[in-house]
């Protein structure tokens, strides 16, 4: 029995498996299209009951009549229920396959659908896509279109407004043209009047000048004839002032380019130095200035060898040599600086305290150092200015009045002092002058024991060749001479005591040396007339003259007295 | 600040003398001399008719006054009052009249300015130079007196001509690039002589002496161009002033601009505004009596002060008829000071303001705002000091120290004057009328 061998077939496969027979089952229906030995493992002679009961619960659940009921005992089964069963089983198989046909159809119609779709839709993206740069190749067009709208529409405005200038200007300048053609027809007119007054007026008022006099010329020079020579001499007037003007400013700019010149000198000097002086500081860039500092060395050359040749900067060649190394020096020292700004601008985000750190902080010490200078000048000029205002200004009548001659005090102190010095001087001098007067006074006496003693020295003389010799009054010549000379001493201090004028001291000696004299005088007179009286004369316009002649004449005098003396010895002697 | 009283004069003509010992005055048609420092009338002259220009001599030995109408000129002489003398142009009419720098010759021109006529006082001899242009400013007599030189138009061209003062003797004549010659001025060193054209086209010429051309500025087309010319006092710089409110300042080396001079109506960039603050003291009721009205001291008089404005600075703008001819827009006045450190501009749009610019740094220096137009200002001859007025009766001087406005004691209202300075140390120099 093929049916019940299936079906068993189907139990025993289903007792192994127990859960899932309908699985089973199905994939064995499936399979027995294709195999036919994995028939009949469901059901075997031992799980008949359970076959049974198991496919009456699966037809149940089918919605099929059951094939088999419990209350019978008897094994055998309903058999029209079962093929019963069976027939819709396969119907049901049947339309399962059918629908699963249909199924697949639409499946594979969807799946084609799908394709189909999935084409479109890539084909739709790239249409988009398409469209899409389209799109945006178009708002740029749109984009740039609109800009140039936008800069014709300025440049419209622009040249509107141009065009609204010019317009205004012609309209100005065509209102002045108006304006002077107005005025050129007023005066037009003026001068028609004037022409028919001209024509119609009989009598004609000539141009005259009336002066009083002519007055000359303001430099006073004659006026010339214009002659050639005149002509020639303005020429060369003008032609001299030109050229002073032009001499002038020559050398006027002469100076300033000299001056210049000295600037720029200078200014390299400075650039070349700071460089070559940053040099050594800057270690990290030693690899890349060594080129740099082969050029610099040669322009340092170039600098001693230019300031040398300095004549030589008048010619162009050497200007602009100058002018190109300061430019380059110029362009170094600016990338120093620059190279400097970074560094410090390095420092300020590392803090770090390198050697780059230094020119930072020396500017810093810089600006307080200057900070301090700008503070104490200010402070120096704030006293100068209350110095100021005090001297300036008249404080209290107290202070005045003992400031007012303050400035003067030194100055005084030092008239009193020279003042002093020089009445001192004066007193001595006086003092000199007496002296000098009084030697004059005692020259005098002098001068007129003298002349005594001559006299008598003659009157002995003379005696002595008479046979009356008097050898008594050779003493009294000496005494006389003697006593004269101790009275000098007495004579200036009685000179010093009064205080009188010291033009004639003759009348006081007068008296002194009368008495001793007036003997002499008269015996004088008895014999020998003129030789007495003339050295007395002489005697006295000596006094009177000996007043000036100071040592000279005591000098005189004193060889006189020895000459006197030694002869009169000799003729004592020879006598 | 002393000021004399008021002397009546008409026609604005009130003149010091060069060596600055009289002041001549003219009322109607008498002329009064007076001494400077007494104010004391030395002399007094009668003229034929009403006198329209007085002028003296540069040697101030001769006073000329000159009546246009019956085109009669009289020469007065201080020295000889007795002296006379008069110049009768006859039908041929004058127009204006002038002296030589010598002081000796008169150069009368002729109505419709057919010629010029030079009256020798010396030798009673005449000369005619034919041709002459009437323009703005045609002849100009070089600082020491030596040239002259004269604008002539012939066959609608202009030409220059260069007389030499000493005998009229002339010396060049040469024809101009201009359409229409405005003006020529001598530069102070009489080296350089300016011409300038009409407002209608923008060219400043340069002529050496000797009649060569040695350089030619302009600075635009088309528009208004040149309004005022000036040369500062060494010749080394020239200002010409145009109708686009700019002063441009022309260097004496290359002859080309070395700095422009702008006139905005917004000051944003000076070192100091002043602006003239008027106070009128409060006038109670009792002080409002009849009399104090008629006298009208105290009711019109304002106290004016200057107020330093902080910048920017707005300048009250008038902006011209743009119908008329020689509109008042531009720079119209243009005065260097005596020690070339100053310029003092005027833009006639903005007629209230005085400019003041400095010369060394090529900037602006001060703005001084009025309440009113300024009428005229002038510079001190010897130190940096403007004086100018605005019609009122008070005279403004700026210095770069500060600025004052002084009150000029006068009875009644005041107009315009024209102000002239003497140079005298010890008092201000400044007399108006």
């Amino acid at each position: 029995m093929p049916e019940s061998s299936l079906v068993k077939d189907g139990r025993s496969s289903s007792v192994e498996y127990g859960a899932s027979p309908l699985r089973q089952f199905s994939q064995s229906s499936l399979l027995l299209h294709r195999n036919s030995y994995m028939l009949g493992t469901f059901c075997t002679e031992h799980n008949v009951q359970q076959c049974l009961s198991h496919i009456n619960q699966e037809i149940s659940s089918l919605g099929l009549p059951p094939v088999w009921t419990e209350s019978g005992n008897s094994s055998e089964l309903n058999i029209v229920a079962v093929l019963n069963c069976m027939y819709d089983l396969i119907q049901l198989h049947r339309r399962g396959l059918r629908t699963l046909e249909s199924m697949e159809v639409e499946q594979l119609k969807s799946s084609s659908n799908i394709d189909h779709l999935q084409l479109t839709i890539t084909r739709l993206k790239e249409q988009l896509e398409l469209s899409k740069r389209e799109n945006t190749g178009l708002l740029e067009r749109e984009r740039q279109l609109q800009l140039k709208a936008k800069s014709l529409q300025s440049c419209l405005k622009n040249e509107k407004e141009e065009v609204q200038k010019l317009q205004n200007i012609i309209a100005s300048r065509a209102s002045q043209y108006n304006h002077e053609m107005k005025r050129k027809e007023r005066e037009f007119n003026k001068l028609k009047e004037r022409l028919n007054q001209l024509l119609v007026d009989k009598k004609e008022k000539k141009q005259a000048i009336d002066v009083l006099n002519n007055i000359g010329r303001a430099d006073g020079k004659r006026s010339l004839w214009k002659t050639e020579k005149t002509e020639a001499k303005h020429e060369g007037e003008m032609y001299k002032t030109l050229l002073s003007d032009y001499d002038a400013r020559q050398r006027e700019l002469v100076l300033e380019n000299a001056e210049l010149r000295k600037v720029l000198q200078q200014m390299k000097k400075d650039m070349v130095s700071i460089l070559s002086s940053r040099k050594p500081a800057v270690k990290s860039d030693k690899p890349e200035h060594s080129g740099v500092q082969a050029r610099s060395e040669e322009e340092e050359e170039e600098v001693f060898d230019s300031s040398k040749e300095s004549v030589e900067l008048y010619c162009v060649h050497a200007r602009e040599k100058l002018t190109n190394s300061i430019r380059l020096q110029w362009r170094r020292l600016k990338s120093h600086v620059e190279r400097l700004d970074s560094q410090a601008s390095l420092v300020q985000m590392v803090e770090s305290k390198d050697t780059d750190a230094v020119p930072q902080e020396t500017q810093e010490e810089e600006m307080d150092r200057l900070k301090l200078e700008i503070q104490q000048c200010k402070d120096f000029i704030q006293t100068q200015q209350q110095l100021l205002q005090q001297l300036s200004s008249p404080c209290d009548e107290e202070t005045a009045s003992l400031l007012s001659n303050c400035y003067m005090l030194q100055e005084k102190e030092r008239l009193g002092e020279e003042w002093k010095t020089l009445e001192e001087q004066r007193k001595i001098f006086e003092r000199e002058r007496k002296n000098f007067t009084e030697a004059a006074i005692r020259l005098s006496h002098e001068r007129k024991a003298f002349e005594e003693d001559r006299a008598t020295w003659l009157k002995h003389q003379f005696l002595n060749l008479s046979p009356f010799a008097d050898s008594k009054k050779t003493p009294l010549l000496k005494s006389k001479s003697a006593f004269l000379i101790s009275a000098e001493t007495e004579a200036p201090e009685k000179l010093i005591k009064c205080h009188s004028d010291t033009a004639s001291p003759t009348p006081r000696c007068v008296p002194l040396a009368s008495a001793s004299t007036a003997d002499l005088y008269r015996t004088l007179c008895l014999i020998p007339e003129n030789s007495s009286v003339q050295p007395k004369t002489n005697g006295e316009h000596v006094e009177e003259s000996s007043m000036f002649c100071g040592d000279v004449f005591v000098q005189h005098q004193q060889w006189e007295h020895s000459e006197d003396h030694t002869p009169s010895q000799e003729k004592n002697s020879s006598i | 600040m002393n000021f004399s009283e008021v002397f009546k004069q008409s026609n604005q003509l009130c003149k010091v003398s060069p060596d600055g010992k009289y002041l001549a005055t003219c009322v109607q048609y008498r002329l009064v001399v007076r001494d400077v420092s007494t104010l004391q009338i030395m002399h007094l002259y009668t003229c034929l008719d009403q006198i329209s220009h007085m002028e003296w001599s540069s040697d101030s030995l001769f006073i000329l006054c000159a009546m246009y109408k019956r085109g009669l000129v009289q020469v007065w002489s201080l020295e000889q009052p007795d002296w006379h003398c008069k110049i009768d142009e006859g039908s041929i009419g004058l127009v204006s009249s002038r002296w030589s720098p010598d002081g000796r010759h008169i150069l009368n021109t002729t109505e419709f300015h057919l010629r010029i006529t030079v009256w020798s006082l010396c030798t009673k001899a005449v000369s005619y130079i034919k041709y002459p242009k009437a323009c703005q400013k045609g002849i100009d007599f070089s600082r020491d007196g030596s040239y002259m030189a004269l604008a002539e138009r012939r066959d609608c061209k202009d030409f220059v001509s260069i007389f030499v003062c000493d005998d009229w003797h002339l010396l060049r004549h040469f024809e101009t690039e201009t359409q229409d010659l405005a003006g020529l001025e001598w530069s102070p060193n009489g080296c350089v002589l300016a011409v300038w054209d009409s407002c209608l086209e923008y060219k400043v010429l340069l002529y050496s002496l000797d009649g060569r051309l040695l350089s030619t500025y302009s600075a635009y087309e088309w528009s208004l161009g040149v309004k005022s010319v000036s040369w500062s006092p060494s010749s080394q710089f020239l200002a010409i002033g145009s109708y686009d409110e700019k002063v441009r300042i022309i260097n004496h080396i290359t002859w080309k601009k070395i700095a422009q001079f702008e006139h905005p109506a917004t000051v944003e960039s000076t070192k100091t505004v002043y602006k003239e603050v008027e106070r009128r003291p409060a006038v109670g009721t009792d002080e409002m009596s009849l009399h104090n009205i008629t006298t009208g001291s105290t009711l019109f008089n304002t106290q004016s002060k200057y107020e330093i404005c902080s910048l920017p600075v707005q300048i009250p703008v008038v902006k011209p008829d743009p119908d008329r001819a020689n509109p008042k827009i531009g720079v119209s006045v243009l005065a260097f000071s005596s020690d070339n450190h100053y310029l003092a501009t005027k833009n006639d749009n903005m007629a209230s303001a005085v400019w003041v610019w400095n010369m060394q740094k090529m900037s602006l220096e001060a703005v001084l705002e009025q309440t009113s137009a300024v009428r005229c200002f002038q510079w001190d001859p010897r130190h940096p000091r403007l004086a100018l007025c605005t019609g009122n009766t008070k005279l403004y001087l700026w210095s770069p120290g500060g600025c004052v406005a002084v009150q000029v004691p006068t009875e009644g209202n005041f107009l315009g004057p024209k102000l002239n300075y003497i140079v005298l140390r010890y008092r201000k120099g400044a007399e108006l009328q």
